[in-house]
């Protein structure tokens, strides 16, 4: 066993910074803020990379397979005797690569922002949600509990709706922050029930117990799998609602209208949260899970790997059309979860079968440094020519040459191009397709073909193409961004580069065991021909500004249109929401409210006010007419009891 | 041995101090120190109770004391705590004493108001402790009068009629209640036709089932007015937003539990059969609730009749957890009072406090208060938050724990109704975050917005507290859970065996 | 025949009755109205005394009640006039309708 108390600090530090700088921040040190986050940020990433290290080298690994080993555990809230939230942490090969992920990104971010957001006075709070982003992910990656990861899941929500509201003045990022809580949440709600119904099925929330009861124990399996509604079985319906949570987060079809919009957010924000680790939590839900997904649910993996293949061509379609570079990059993020959901979902489990999950796993640590290493590009871009505007960009190489390089090197990353991080894992996720499912394996060519044309386009546009017009009041702009932006740039860059060349499957694979997966040369070459395709057609569209790729759009006009305008799949949501949900549900229920029960309420309260004015006039004050009453009555009562003797 | 007059005895000491005070200042010091030793005293009960547990008392209620109060009727005067009340003192305390503090400017009738306020809170403390229906009954009361004081005269707006409809629906409510208690009363034969109003006496006879048939609807629809039952919720929009500040936070906080409180204690609790046969009702009316509530909190203007609205929504899941009649679901309805009490307490009081600032409490009128109230505005924020069911505040570990106990009734009927509360959390989101978005965050809508100046320290002294109560549960359910945990069980016996006689 | 019996002076009492509860429901005049109910107990008065008289010549309650009756009556009247004066100086007039702003 690890002593396990120092693993606490990973996801503690983060959090006490918060806390520190949340409360007392931005009263007495706000200077000293972004030092402090950074710091405790690289603390974590230390501790990990040494937690790492004994994970993969001394400790994990018992009989040449990787062990899931509880590390900490307590409870948090006792529902029943065998029912309980645990906090705890779970090494796993997967969360130990998470952890380095997480903390290894998110500490260049910090560093990164201490020159991007430089002059914020709001700076203090932007740490503190930084902080607080970290702590909730990393919570999420090391969950023991799949209640756990619930409340970390949606704790990562909130921070990422604060961080993408962070400049709340402006509406559009109101807005945008708004759309991407409540589009999530809607997915949580899947998610939330997913989880009872797996709750109920297996008697546990424990990851590990929840695990083996589904995918060896027969008892639980049976009655699991023979429940059946509309056709499908308890555990299908279970795991297809908790893939529905993950799709929420991931950003994939039908709930990925929030993330191009999430772009409002500060973009270091936009590389930490919603390019390298908070919308891969999907995939590491699914992962997580993965063995009751393959071995007792096929059916919801198939899912899995035809929405994910499905909105990774999506994405890649409208990334191609889309003129603010980072929402391009917000759907090129989008196409490349989808790259990893398919892969997963056309693995198997165990053995060679189970390529599929390395290399989604594989693409998910190489995607996560290269696409922030994009993001920071385009952050240090957007700080240079305050636009977002790939119109407003052009000829940057020679004004921002180590931006222009780290750029390059990660659009290669993306395109797969070798011997570049990004080929090596797109390479096996083509691969694990190609032995599983022609169609999605084709519709994984064009996507890479795709990626490789958008990703230049955006390259050659900022980069090449016409000469940068400088504006007026920009001519006293220094060249380069800061020191402090640059260095992330470079480090980042490094790793993209180099990191397609570790033995991944050694480390990590379905069922723990080493897999050994050969470089296909020979299958690798049509992709790659491919890729250099889409660069070439890049490359001779946008290298010079010409007219070209307007009298294309033109061309395929109504295509281009409906790429361009997102496929409407917006509108069908504002429709649906502002049409629906708010004109005729929300406005009956109100006026029914209002006028049906209240009106009932108050028709009672005037019915006896009306029965006591009629009363009321039996009282006219008139001596006599009393009289006449009494007299009246005593007569009726007389004649009533002369009647009932007689 | 703890004597649990005391906490009826402290609020009626200070309701009098308040009385003799001579001026603002005192008679604000008074009520809050009156109120501070309640919440202490409320304290070392907690500490009592669990000290006693530990030492290995089973009995069903502890520091138990009785008198005989009218003997021709065997009324008797008789009080005890479990778990499940010592947290609504707790609440109740809580909520009171930052009721006092968010009240400190009070510019009109100052003795009026804090006497009032006080009896309130004695009425609460008296029904929490009460264990004989008779006393139980007269507190309810007690805690029913000062309301319509408070918005007859401190209200705003249309008052006078939020103030009549709320005092008369409640007090519709309340006669259900004595209808449903003189006739459980006169169905308690424990020998030579002598009957009682004590409550555990009550539990151990059983009542024949097809007199608990009708006994039941009448004490759950009576306490079930209190906590805006469905359709029976119309007067807690228009009382909570004609209310002072003060007010509001009590009626949502404090008075609205006294329902649900009821609805488990006596009338669950009281008629477990009749509580199994109507359960399909229960969980009808409560999802009708949640849903309808959540709906109708979308469609408000009004930042207080939105969270009115809201707080239908959330009391639904208090009814939701007691009519689906599994030992988890209770415990989540009384962590769902618990923290609704504190939340919704907060969410008034900030509400309240922007209003006096900025003098609207429309959306669309306000804009950017981010900018130039941070601490009232995060206030707010946080009480969005916790409304919305995040992690880390209470009104998620109550809703989880509710839709767990809930999902482990097979029924499907039981299951839809579960999806459709989860649902509910949803538009919780949308109309929390739609309001949020519109009034803290966005440009600044007013001019005169600029010139206004954050909390003060009582203002500051009363969100801290309850922000506190609320992440003291938040953060770490598992001490209320120990609290309520052993009471809930010794109540599931009772109702397990209204469900075993089935 | 020549008798004077029980039944005649029910008659006449009956007959006093009536007249009484006659005036007492026209009369607009308050002084009348309360002559009305002077003449209403005397028919009842004389119904004790008959009864008392034929029924149980042995007994006084009849007689005892008359007197009670004529005594309680005479503190009546005197309420009553009270009563009228005040209304009188206050509206002007002793027509009983014009008191009839008194009912709530």
């Amino acid at each position: 066993m690890i002593d396990s108390t120092y693993i606490l600090l990973i996801p503690l530090l983060p959090f006490l910074s918060f806390l520190l700088i949340g409360l007392l921040g931005r009263t007495y040190f706000p200077k000293q803020c972004s030092i402090i986050g950074t710091l405790s940020l690289f603390a974590s990433f230390v501790i990990s990379l040494v937690v790492a290290y004994q994970y993969f080298f001394q400790i994990g690994q018992v009989n040449g397979i990787y062990q899931k080993i509880t590390a900490f555990k307590m409870v948090w809230l006792q529902f029943s005797p065998n029912i309980s939230i645990d906090m705890g942490i779970l090494l796993d090969p997967i969360s130990v690569m998470m952890l380095l992920v997480v903390t290894f990104i998110s500490f260049m971010i910090h560093v990164y922002s201490m020159g991007y957001m430089h002059g914020d006075p709001r700076i203090s709070v932007f740490y503190s949600f930084l902080s607080l982003f970290t702590f909730s992910m990393l919570g999420l990656v090391i969950s023991t509990n799949i209640f756990q990861i619930y409340i970390f899941w949606e704790l990562v929500g909130i921070s990422s709706f604060l961080l993408i509201g962070y400049y709340y003045e402006k509406p559009s990022a109101v807005a945008a922050s708004k759309k991407a809580f409540i589009v999530t949440r809607f997915a949580d709600l899947g998610f939330l029930v997913g989880i009872l119904i797996l709750s109920f099925q297996s008697e546990t929330l424990d990851f590990q117990t929840l695990i083996e009861r589904l995918t060896t124990d027969t008892e639980y399996l049976n009655s699991a799998t023979t429940a059946s509604f509309f056709g499908f079985s308890a555990l299908t319906w279970g795991l297809t609602l908790v893939f529905a949570g993950g799709a929420g987060k991931s950003a994939m079809l039908p709930f990925h209208i929030w993330l191009p919009d999430a772009m409002e957010g500060p973009t270091p924000v936009s590389a930490l949260i919603h390019a390298a680790t908070m919308v891969v939590a999907g995939v590491y839900l699914v992962a997580r899970l993965f063995p009751v997904f393959s071995i007792s649910a096929p059916e919801a993996l198939n899912i899995v790997a035809y929405v994910g293949a499905f909105s990774s061509l999506f994405a890649a379609i409208i990334a191609c059309t889309q003129t603010d570079i980072k929402r391009v990059l917000a759907y090129s993020t989008m196409s490349q979860i989808g790259f990893m959901m398919f892969a997963l979902g056309v693995s198997g489990y165990g053995g060679e079968e189970g390529l599929g999950y390395t290399a989604s796993m594989f693409h998910l640590f190489t995607h996560a440094m290269f696409k922030a290493l994009l993001f920071l590009c385009a952050g240090a871009v957007i700080h240079y020519v305050h636009s977002n505007e790939m119109n407003d960009m052009g000829g940057l190489r020679k004004l921002m040459p180590v931006t222009h390089i780290t750029f390059l090197i990660a659009c290669l990353a993306i395109t797969g191009i070798p011997p570049f991080s990004g080929f090596f894992s797109k390479e096996e996720i083509l691969l694990a397709a190609y032995h599983s499912n022609k169609l999605i394996f084709a519709m994984g060519i064009l996507t890479a073909a795709l990626t490789a044309f958008y990703m230049f386009r955006l390259y050659f546009t900022i980069f090449w193409s016409k000469p940068f017009k400088s504006h007026q009041a920009e001519t006293a702009h220094h060249g380069e961004a800061p020191g402090t932006m640059l260095l992330p740039l470079i480090i980042l860059a490094f790793f993209a580069a180099i990191t397609g060349l570790i033995r991944f499957g050694k480390y990590v694979s379905s069922d723990g065991a080493a897999l050994i997966s050969e470089l296909h040369v020979d299958f690798s070459i049509a992709p790659v021909l491919i890729a250099l395709l889409g660069i070439g057609i890049a490359y001779y569209l946008y290298k010079k500004e010409n007219d070209t790729p307007q009298k294309l759009a033109t061309g395929l006009s109504g295509f281009y249109k409906a790429a361009y305008g997102k496929f409407y799949i917006d509108e069908l949501y504002l429709f649906i929401t502002k049409g629906i949900v708010f004109n005729l549900v929300g406005r009956p229920i109100a006026w029914f409210d209002k006028n049906i029960v209240d009106g009932g309420i108050n028709l009672s309260a005037s019915t006896v006010g009306y029965i006591s004015e009629t009363i009321k006039k039996f009282q006219s004050g008139k001596v006599q007419d009393y009289a006449i009453y009494f007299f009246a009555a005593t007569i009726g009562f007389v004649l009533l009891f002369i009647y009932l003797w007689s | 041995m703890t004597n649990l007059s005391i906490l009826i005895l402290i609020p009626l000491l200070t309701a009098l101090a308040v009385l003799m005070g001579r001026n603002a200042i005192q008679i604000r010091f008074v009520a809050l120190i009156g109120s501070v030793i309640q919440l202490l005293a409320g304290i070392a009960l907690l500490f009592s109770y669990l000290a006693e547990r530990a030492a290995g008392n089973t009995a069903q209620m502890l520091f138990e004391y009785r008198c005989s109060w009218y003997s021709a009727l065997n009324i008797e005067y008789y009080v005890g705590v479990d778990g499940i009340s010592i947290a609504m003192i707790l609440l109740t305390a809580v909520v009171v004493v930052a009721g006092i503090l968010i009240s400190w400017n009070m510019q009109t009738l100052n003795k009026e108001f804090f006497f009032l306020i006080v009896l309130l809170s004695l009425g609460a403390y008296g029904f929490f402790i009460s264990l004989d229906l008779f006393t139980l009954f007269f507190f309810l009361e007690l805690a029913v009068i000062p309301k319509y004081l408070l918005i007859g005269i401190w209200g705003s707006g249309n008052k006078e009629y939020s103030a009549m409809k709320l005092a008369l629906m409640l007090m519709g409510g309340s006669a259900l209640v004595l209808v449903g208690i003189l006739a459980t009363y006169f169905n308690t034969n424990i020998g030579n036709g002598v009957h009682t109003f004590d409550l555990i006496k009550i539990s151990q006879i059983s009542i024949p089932v097809q007199t608990q048939m009708y006994i039941f609807p009448l004490l759950f629809v009576g306490f079930g007015v209190f906590t805006a039952l469905f359709p029976f919720h119309t007067w807690a929009p228009d009382g909570h937003s004609s209310a002072p500040t003060a007010a509001s936070m009590f009626l949502a906080g404090i008075s609205m539990k006294l329902g649900g409180y009821g609805c488990l204690r006596v009338a669950t609790y009281l008629m477990p059969e009749a509580a199994h046969q109507y359960s399909w009702v229960i969980v009808l009316l409560a999802t009708a609730a949640i849903i309808y509530g959540a709906f109708a909190t979308l469609m408000q203007k009004d930042l207080k009749y939105m969270n009115a609205y809201s707080s239908v929504s959330h009391c639904g899941f208090v009814l939701l957890g007691i009519g689906m009649l599994t030992k988890t679901a209770i415990i989540g309805a009384v962590i769902q009072m618990v923290s609704h009490g504190l939340m919704t307490a907060l969410f008034f009081g900030s509400i309240g406090m922007l209003y006096e600032r900025t003098h609207t409490r429309q959306v669309a009128q306000l804009g950017g208060l981010l900018k130039t109230l941070p601490f009232l505005s995060t206030v707010f924020i946080i009480a969005g938050l916790c409304s919305l069911g995040l992690p880390g505040f209470s009104g998620f570990v109550a809703e989880m724990t509710v839709f767990m106990g809930a999902w482990q009734r097979p029924e499907l009927f039981n299951r839809i109704a579960t999806i459709l509360a989860c649902a509910s959390i949803v538009v919780t989101a949308v109309y929390i975050l739609r309001a949020a978005g519109k009034s803290v965050m966005g440009p600044i809508a007013n001019e005169q917005f600029k010139n206004v100046t954050d909390a003060r320290w009582t203002e500051k002294l009363a969100s801290i507290l309850l922000i506190v109560a609320i992440l003291s549960i938040g953060f770490a359910p598992f001490w209320i859970i120990d609290l309520i945990d052993v009471d809930t069980q010794l109540i599931m016996e009772n109702i397990g065996r209204g469900l075993s006689s089935n | 025949m020549n008798e004077i019996g029980l039944e005649h002076l029910l008659i006449v009492s009956t007959c006093l009755f009536f007249i009484g509860i006659y005036g007492f429901l026209t009369r607009r005049n308050m002084i009348t109205m309360l002559m009305s109910v002077e003449l209403i107990l005397n028919s009842v008065n004389i119904n004790f005394i008959a009864f008392n008289k034929y029924l149980f010549p042995d007994k006084l309650d009849g007689v005892f009640f008359t007197v009670f009756i004529i005594t309680i009556a005479a503190a009546e009247a005197a309420v009553a006039i009270a009563i009228i004066i005040n209304l009188y100086r206050h509206y002007k007039s002793i027509d009983v309708n014009d008191a009839e702003k008194m009912r709530f």
